[in-house]
């Protein structure tokens, strides 16, 4: 018997969740039975995450058949940031299709998709051109072989709505009748690429295939796949850096289901920590085994609490000038020839990502092939990982990319799988490994805090001509692959100053190390510039004080010479109301920030409630992230960077103490619920520009907007992260 | 071990499972009905909100054996033949973006609107306020609860 503590017997029913092009059965498997899953059993309803394409291929992406219509493959995996959608969207639009009337699938973890990592809000700036290629080669090829049929030049044939269609005439040949031929026909090196006034799709709001699935349950997690024979596993995990000493697993092993207990190592970038992963025949036989393990660790030479980590950074960023990053003019002979000067530092906490999908993974090793279901940000790093590890030829690596319940960069590792695998090499059964929520947060790598200290000078006019920004915290170069060189320090650790909006004629940004081995960072949703641009554009709020000038008038002052910028705060300017006052007990703050090559500002407006409570009531957005492929899917982009930016802000933050998470779930690391969110009004800049992401960009400038107006609001300034709204 | 009789969706089944646990894994685990999520395993975040005689309870912290003759109605129940007009208005307003908590919040503004036909922003925000979205779909859902309850 596969699942388990199970036997079923109902009656057999077969329902149909078929919409959009997602049929997906759901119901009782009657039909014949492999030797261990008796007739009657509820068995794998999707045996795996469904991405072959049918039909005949016209490269990596493009595949057609003749019934089954058009495929088209999602090669960037999906984590909420629309993907699914709007890359292969890029496809339809060249190839002459609506994106509602193509399959789409999620591709596996393949090289010959080229890159498929998510991260950086790269997917539409990176794969804007690429993928508007692959359209035009395949429209290309199919006109071509329709050209054929008819024995007229190419010039007469067009594309429309999945046909080829002759100019001139209602005579078309399907997309399904071309292909066979379109396959033989050597492939255009450079075919023409539509002019944006021909856009059917791009622009548009187009319902996302995937929502159907989404709303019914139907959406496949990697937490769905279930494989017979499959074990469960839970993990209980030293603390970073600490080992075994001794397990006592006698109770554990007599807990009903329990079949072993596992010692494992989990390789996390440059670290390796441990646990002892209890396997049983259910998921509630392995949570109970787990507590009934006596382990004995042994303690981890540095146990660092987050106050130490802080104090470090604190250290840092008051007495050392730190590596130069970016350097523009002279800004120490600036600031002595400044009217006035200042000189601050602000500070941003842990924080943990808390996708609403703990980690997990079904994993399961054959004799000379491995096939891992899993919803990951890097694909191909994982199936060569998990390649080097099974000691396998990578092509016998089968990396199935699931949609990821939230990813916000902790999906960017590979630990979870490589912890499932090794369990899996020591059980010889497909395993699915689930992190309870607790482990989520205790367990993960964290998005690392900083200490920002910032100096500026005006000169008697209120200008800003000088500016100094030293990031003092740890560093994912260091953290993730061990390298830091203080003369060459990556642009990532201070960023978002590699995009600096304003023109200061002397400017530096810096960075000082600290050093928190063995404690995991990773990135975090727009990770250094979340951190960074609260300091920056708070400090750019308290220059404007000193300098006597309106927040807007001051930062505008310093664009003036980039027209995309200041139409960027004008129009924010105008849809938030600035200039009007506001009522008695209202307040409101700006900020602004370019990251990811995507400019994002807000207005946030604040207000107390009945209670002394201070309430965000609104948020003003305007982004500029060139041409907008999907309007409606920028928007939702914002949506969550505001609501997450927000948690972060005013929520408690992540701490250490002895080397340990304090935060365990939600009730004390708490996130931002419905009846906290304000309302959000968020506008896009119009414009043909090369299109850049938003999956993170409106992030940043939440929480300084947030402080600003606490400031109006309260006449204290906010310089540390989280702030307390009570 | 023990031998079960619960009724899901309609259906009657028998389920072989220790009395303690969660109604969520013996949905996702024995019965394949993977649209009910896990999320916290503490009652916190709403992911695997089910309805018992319809009203709405957190599955991952209900006993099975606590279960009883009483009716339990998944994300797959609430749709049988088409879509609930819920999730018409989820598809209209375009609610999901990793859509991992979706059933969850669905479930949840279902019971909502069935107690309340108009239910204002306090309502919605009493009756919602125990379903996390990671993502921030929250200005969205409400506008898909009031467009539900309009389009009824
Ligand atoms: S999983 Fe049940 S409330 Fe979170
Ligand atoms: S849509 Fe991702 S958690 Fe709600």
């Amino acid at each position: 018997m596969t699942s388990s503590f199970s036997t079923i017997q109902r009656r057999t029913f077969l329902k149909q969740a078929g919409m959009a092009g997602s049929a997906l059965i759901i119901g009782v498997y009657t039909g014949s039975c492999t030797p261990e899953e008796p007739e009657g059993q509820i068995r794998a309803f999707r045996p795996g995450i469904d991405d072959l394409p049918e039909g005949v291929s016209l490269g990596p992406f493009v595949t057609i058949d003749p019934e089954k219509g058009v495929t088209l493959m999602a090669h960037r995996p999906d984590m909420g940031q629309g993907t699914f959608l709007s890359v292969p969207l890029i496809i339809a639009e060249e190839l002459g299709i609506h994106p509602n009337q193509v399959n789409i699938k999620k591709a596996p973890g393949d090289a010959k998709y080229g890159s498929q990592g998510v991260g950086g809000s790269a997917s539409i700036r990176s794969m804007w051109e690429p993928m508007r290629k692959v359209g035009a080669t395949a429209r290309a090829l199919l006109i071509g072989a329709a050209a054929q049929k008819w024995n007229i030049p190419a010039e007469e044939c067009y594309v429309k709505a999945g046909s080829v269609w002759k100019r001139g005439s209602d005579e078309k040949l399907t997309f399904g009748e071309l292909a066979a031929l379109a396959a033989t026909l050597p492939v255009p090196e450079n075919p023409p690429l539509k002019d944006a006034s021909e856009f059917e799709f791009i622009g548009k709001n187009i319902p996302n295939p995937s929502n159907p699935a989404k709303i019914t349950g139907t959406a496949d997690f990697a937490m769905d796949v279930h494989r017979p024979g499959m074990v469960y596993a839970s993990v209980e995990r030293a603390p970073f850096g600490g080992s075994i000493k001794r397990i006592d697993d006698r109770e554990a092993r007599a807990v009903p289901g329990v079949e072993a207990i596992v010692p494992v190592k989990r390789p996390v970038d440059k670290h390796t920590f441990e646990g002892v992963a209890v396997v049983a025949s259910n998921y509630w036989a392995a949570l109970k085994g787990r507590k009934a393990l006596q382990i004995e660790w042994n303690e981890p030479e540095v146990k660092y609490d987050s106050e130490t980590i802080l104090a470090l950074c604190h250290s840092k960023a008051t007495g050392e000038a730190g590596s130069s990053v970016i350097t523009a003019g002279n800004t120490a002979q600036a600031f002595a020839a400044a009217d006035k000067t200042l000189d601050l530092v602000y500070e941003a906490p842990f924080a943990a990502h808390a996708a609403m999908e703990p980690q997990n993974v079904v994993v399961e090793i054959g004799d000379d092939t491995c096939e891992i279901w899993i919803g990951n940000q890097f694909p191909q790093g994982l199936r060569k990982e998990a390649a080097d590890f099974l000691e396998m030829d990578p092509e016998k690596v089968q990396v199935h990319v699931a949609f990821m319940g939230g990813g916000f960069g902790r999906k960017s590792q590979t630990d979870v799988a490589m912890e499932a695998l090794a369990i899996a090499k020591n059980v010889n059964k497909p395993v699915k490994l689930i992190w309870t929520r607790e482990d989520d947060i205790q367990q993960s790598s964290l998005r690392p805090p900083t200490v920002n200290r910032l100096k500026g000078g005006i000169d008697a006019a209120g200008k800003l001509i000088s500016l100094e920004h030293v990031v003092s915290g740890p560093s994912l170069a260091y953290g993730l692959w061990g390298m830091h060189n203080p003369e060459r320090v990556p642009g990532f650790l201070v960023e978002p100053m590699g995009e600096h909006l304003y023109e200061v004629p002397n400017f530096r940004a810096g960075y000082n190390l600290v050093d928190v081995d063995p404690v995991p960072i990773i990135w975090w949703r727009s990770v250094y510039a979340s951190t960074n641009t609260f300091g920056h554009e708070c400090f750019i709020d308290e220059l404007a004080e000193l300098a006597g000038k309106d927040p807007f008038d001051f930062r505008m002052q310093m664009m003036a010479n980039n027209p995309r910028y200041t139409a960027l705060m004008e129009k924010l300017r105008e849809v938030s109301g600035w200039d009007n006052p506001l009522p008695e007990g209202k307040a409101r703050g700006v900020a602004v920030a370019k990251s990811f090559e995507s400019t994002a500002g807000h207005v946030v407006e604040v207000t107390r409630d009945a209670t002394g409570k201070i309430v965000v009531e609104k948020v003003y957005s305007v982004v500029d992230c060139g041409l907008a492929i999907q309007p409606n899917n920028i928007k939702a982009q914002v949506e969550g960077s505001i609501v997450m930016g927000l948690g972060a802000a005013i929520k408690p933050a992540i701490t250490l103490k002895d080397g340990k998470v304090v935060e365990s779930n939600f009730h004390n690391y708490p996130v931002l619920r419905i009846h906290e969110t304000p309302v959000m009004e968020i506008h896009i800049m119009e414009n043909d520009e090369h299109p850049t992401g938003i999956g993170e960009p409106a992030l940043p400038p939440l929480a300084p907007a947030l402080a600003n107006a606490l400031y109006v609001l309260t006449g204290e300034r906010q310089r540390k992260l989280p702030v307390d709204l009570s | 071990m023990s031998v079960i009789q619960l009724s899901v969706n309609g259906e009657r089944f028998s389920v072989e499972a220790e009395a303690d646990t969660p109604v969520l894994w013996v949905l996702r685990d024995i019965l394949h009905l993977t649209g009910t999520r896990f999320g916290c395993g503490q009652g916190l975040c709403g992911a695997c909100t089910v309805h018992l005689d319809g009203m709405p309870v957190r599955s991952c912290s209900l006993p099975v054996g606590s279960v009883g003759n009483k009716k339990i109605t998944t994300i797959e129940g609430i749709s049988a033949e088409s879509l609930h007009p819920v999730q018409e208005a989820w598809i209209a307003e375009q609610v999901p973006q990793c859509g991992y908590c979706q059933s969850g919040q669905i479930m949840s503004a279902v019971a909502l609107l069935r107690d309340n036909p108009n239910p204002d922003d306090e309502a919605i925000d009493a009756a919602m306020q125990g379903n996390i979205c990671r993502c921030g779909t929250y200005q969205r859902i409400r506008q898909a609860i009031k467009s539900a309850a309009e389009n009824r």
